[in-house]
């Protein structure tokens, strides 16, 4: 990644001086036209969302308002802010772009992705929105002796969500710099920078209501851009999927194969099974992510968090079969060459592929088009950032500050106060680490977050809503097994080191053969609950186990 | 049988006990606070055991489905190339038919639990919330 801008300057100076191929401009390599306008559209986000930050943020008045807006959010809204918290650049650029790139094996990816909404609708929204108050550590410590556990969820949340949080603001500083043409490392930390601050405005100032608000209208933003292309593609092609597929097909040079799974997974053995393990944390996963977990309180009932499901699914579904076109489109109308010059992941192949559907490079509606998805990414990766910041600064602030450090004497106002100088901390900390490892290949650590949630996350709330024999133990060893066990294989995977996709290409410590872990660490995680509860001295606490079941299947006396 | 049961997920956790009948090994230790032992009496119900049973025959057998259809279309896509890559018309395939078809599962069983909580789940639940809430209130 760090080579392709002088490839790309190289590109802009031959076809500038032949002006043979124009087409063939990638999408950074002309930036410089378009910037203005796409500089334009990200002000308009900016300033668009910080009015309503401020908005929300004179209603946020006490902690309620602050970690969960206030409960008052409809299940359709707050459907609209499950998507928007959920669809990150990475599944928007990154699956169109994996498409573009390796046909079929880029949507069997996202489909991982939609089908684990079923585990949060049918075992998870529910109960956890009729249990608990403000964090995933509420449900997992209800029954259970409440510091030891506080400290485990507060843990587990914090590292699921930093590590989100890196690489979306690596990826961050990656793409909005290709986007706007910036080649220079002080420019490439700038947008970092700005990204950092202004999740730390949204989440300060507007706290849950503000966050819910931008993520919001980062949803509609992304849904109508996305018809939008989509629509356009599918009209240049006559509404003929098969039309577009084979044309994807014979462009790619790669011909039937394009359509048919394993360009990406299938390569060898290792990389089968290594597909296999990422398609098991993803569907176990997203019902154990703190962030999204938290969208749930953001309603008053149930009722309405099992309508925020549905609706997110739809939304979502909608969403991931329309990278099918835009994917597929994009390999349709652009040579495999220059997606890979702008960007070797592919990640800006849904810009250039707007931009070719628009008329090409030289044409307004090109422009136009560009600077809309470009917008439309910059809006993605900050709402997503908030939601993450907000999730692991309330977990701090709810967990580990009220509950452990403060023994829950902590007033509201305290407690608030600490989330907010969380959140401050947790950001500048994100901008230090995203500007030091914009270089990196930090993609990993989105499947990491995964397979931590499926591991540490989701055997301890299923267990703690479930089984009335779970103890204090059992929930222990889940959450840090869970944890332990998914880092390590990470760190010792070739993730870390040893290829020259590494983060680290530079050295070789690796002996896990597999980039996801989930393969062993999620077995592993329901293994340890089950065993540290079998060996258990003490005995649940069943009178605590009846008040969470019966709370969390009737929804009595919930917040 | 599979009111008690453990989560689905697990796969290697083997069974760790179920019961459906209070176990005394289970029973904590001390007296229960007067909150509790009503929730405990909620919990030990008929009514709340229906509602308990209807909610996890369907959802438990249900999320076991879906992640094997699910793991079924990842191992196809992995193992059974040939399979997969038949073409049925035009250039749609075996595979985009699958993969279409865990996008309509997933769809068809969201709308379905939907209906199934609204008809058969929310008026129990419904029913000892507001019995509990009113002997609170009295």
């Amino acid at each position: 990644m760090s080579h392709s801008p002088s490839t790309q300057s190289a590109g802009l100076v031959t076809t500038e001086l032949t002006h043979e191929l124009p087409t063939r401009l990638a999408a950074a390599s002309d930036a410089s036209e378009h910037r203005p306008l796409i500089i334009t559209l990200f002000a308009l986000f900016v300033v668009a969302t910080l009015v309503i930050t401020v908005w929300a943020g004179r209603q946020t008045k006490n902690a309620s308002d602050f970690y969960a807006g206030g409960r008052q959010f409809t299940g359709f809204q707050n459907g609209l802010a499950v998507s928007g918290d959920y669809m990150s650049a990475a599944s928007f650029l990154g699956i169109a772009g994996a498409i573009a790139l390796f046909g079929y094996d880029g949507f069997l990816y996202s489909i991982g992705f939609l089908v684990a909404w079923l585990v949060a609708l049918l075992l998870v929204a529910e109960p956890l929105r009729n249990s608990g108050r403000y964090t995933m550590g509420d449900v997992l410590a209800y029954r259970m002796r409440q510091r030891p556990v506080r400290t485990a969820a507060g843990a587990s949340t914090i590292v699921v969500s930093i590590f989100y949080l890196l690489a979306q603001m690596a990826g961050a500083g990656v793409l909005v710099s290709l986007l706007l043409g910036i080649t220079s490392d002080a420019g490439k930390i700038a947008i970092v920078a700005l990204v950092g601050l202004l999740m730390i405005v949204y989440v300060t100032i507007g706290g849950m209501k503000g966050t819910t608000w931008v993520q919001m209208v980062k949803a509609v933003l992304l849904i109508a851009g996305t018809l939008l292309i989509t629509f356009l593609i599918l009209w240049k092609f006559n509404f003929n999927l098969s039309d577009l597929l084979g044309t994807a097909a014979s462009n790619s040079g790669k011909g039937a194969a394009f359509l048919e799974p394993g360009l990406k997974y299938g390569v060898t053995e290792t990389s089968k099974l290594d597909f296999l393990s990422l398609g098991i944390a993803l569907v176990l996963g997203t019902a154990g992510l703190p962030h999204i977990l938290i969208r749930f309180y953001t309603v008053p009932t149930a009722k309405a968090a099992r309508k925020s499901v549905i609706w997110a699914i739809g939304i979502i579904g909608a969403f991931y079969l329309m990278t099918i076109v835009l994917g597929f489109g994009a390999a349709a109308l652009l040579k495999p060459a220059d997606i890979i010059a702008s960007n070797k992941a592919g990640n800006t192949a849904a810009p250039l592929a707007a931009l070719e559907i628009g008329g090409g490079a030289d044409s307004t509606g090109g422009a136009i088009l560009l600077a809309v998805i470009s917008a439309v990414a910059f809006a993605t990766i900050l709402a997503v950032v908030a939601g993450l910041t907000l999730a692991s600064s309330s977990s701090f602030a709810h967990d580990i500050y009220a509950n452990v450090i403060r023994k829950g004497e902590a007033t509201e106002q305290e407690e608030v106060r600490a989330a907010r100088w969380a959140t401050v901390a947790i950001g500048v900390v994100s901008i230090a680490l995203g500007a030091l490892a914009r270089d990196l290949n930090v993609a990993g650590l989105v499947a990491l977050a995964f397979a931590v949630a499926a591991s540490a996350n989701l055997p301890t709330l299923l267990y703690s809503l479930f089984w009335k024999r779970f103890t204090t133990q059992g929930a222990l060893w889940s959450i840090y097994g869970g944890l332990a066990s998914s880092v390590l294989l990470v760190l010792f995977s070739p993730v870390v080191s040893g290829k020259p996709t590494s983060m680290f290409p530079g050295v070789d410590f690796h002996f896990f053969p597999l980039e996801n872990p989930g393969l062993i660490s999620i077995p592993l995680g329901f293994l340890l609950g089950w065993l540290g509860t079998v060996l258990s001295k003490e005995a649940p606490d069943r009178g605590k186990y009846a008040e969470l079941e019966v709370k969390s299947l009737t929804g009595t006396g919930a917040h | 049988m599979a009111t008690d049961a453990p989560p689905p997920e697990g796969g290697t956790d083997t069974n760790p006990a179920p019961t459906t009948a209070p176990d005394p090994a289970t029973t904590a230790p001390g007296p229960a606070t007067p909150g509790q032992a009503r929730f405990l009496d909620v919990q030990e119900s008929a009514e709340f055991g229906e509602l308990r049973r209807t909610y996890r025959n369907f959802a438990f057998p249900l999320t076991v489905a879906f992640i094997a259809w699910y793991l079924l279309y990842v191992l196809l896509s992995n193992y059974a190339g040939a399979f997969m890559g038949t073409k049925l018309f035009g250039n749609i395939n075996v595979a985009l038919v699958l993969g279409l078809a865990q996008f309509a599962s997933t769809f068809l069983i969201a709308w379905y639990y939907a209906r199934h909580a609204a008809t058969k789940l929310d008026p129990k639940a419904e029913a000892i919330k507001s019995r509990m809430e009113t002997e609170t209130d009295a």
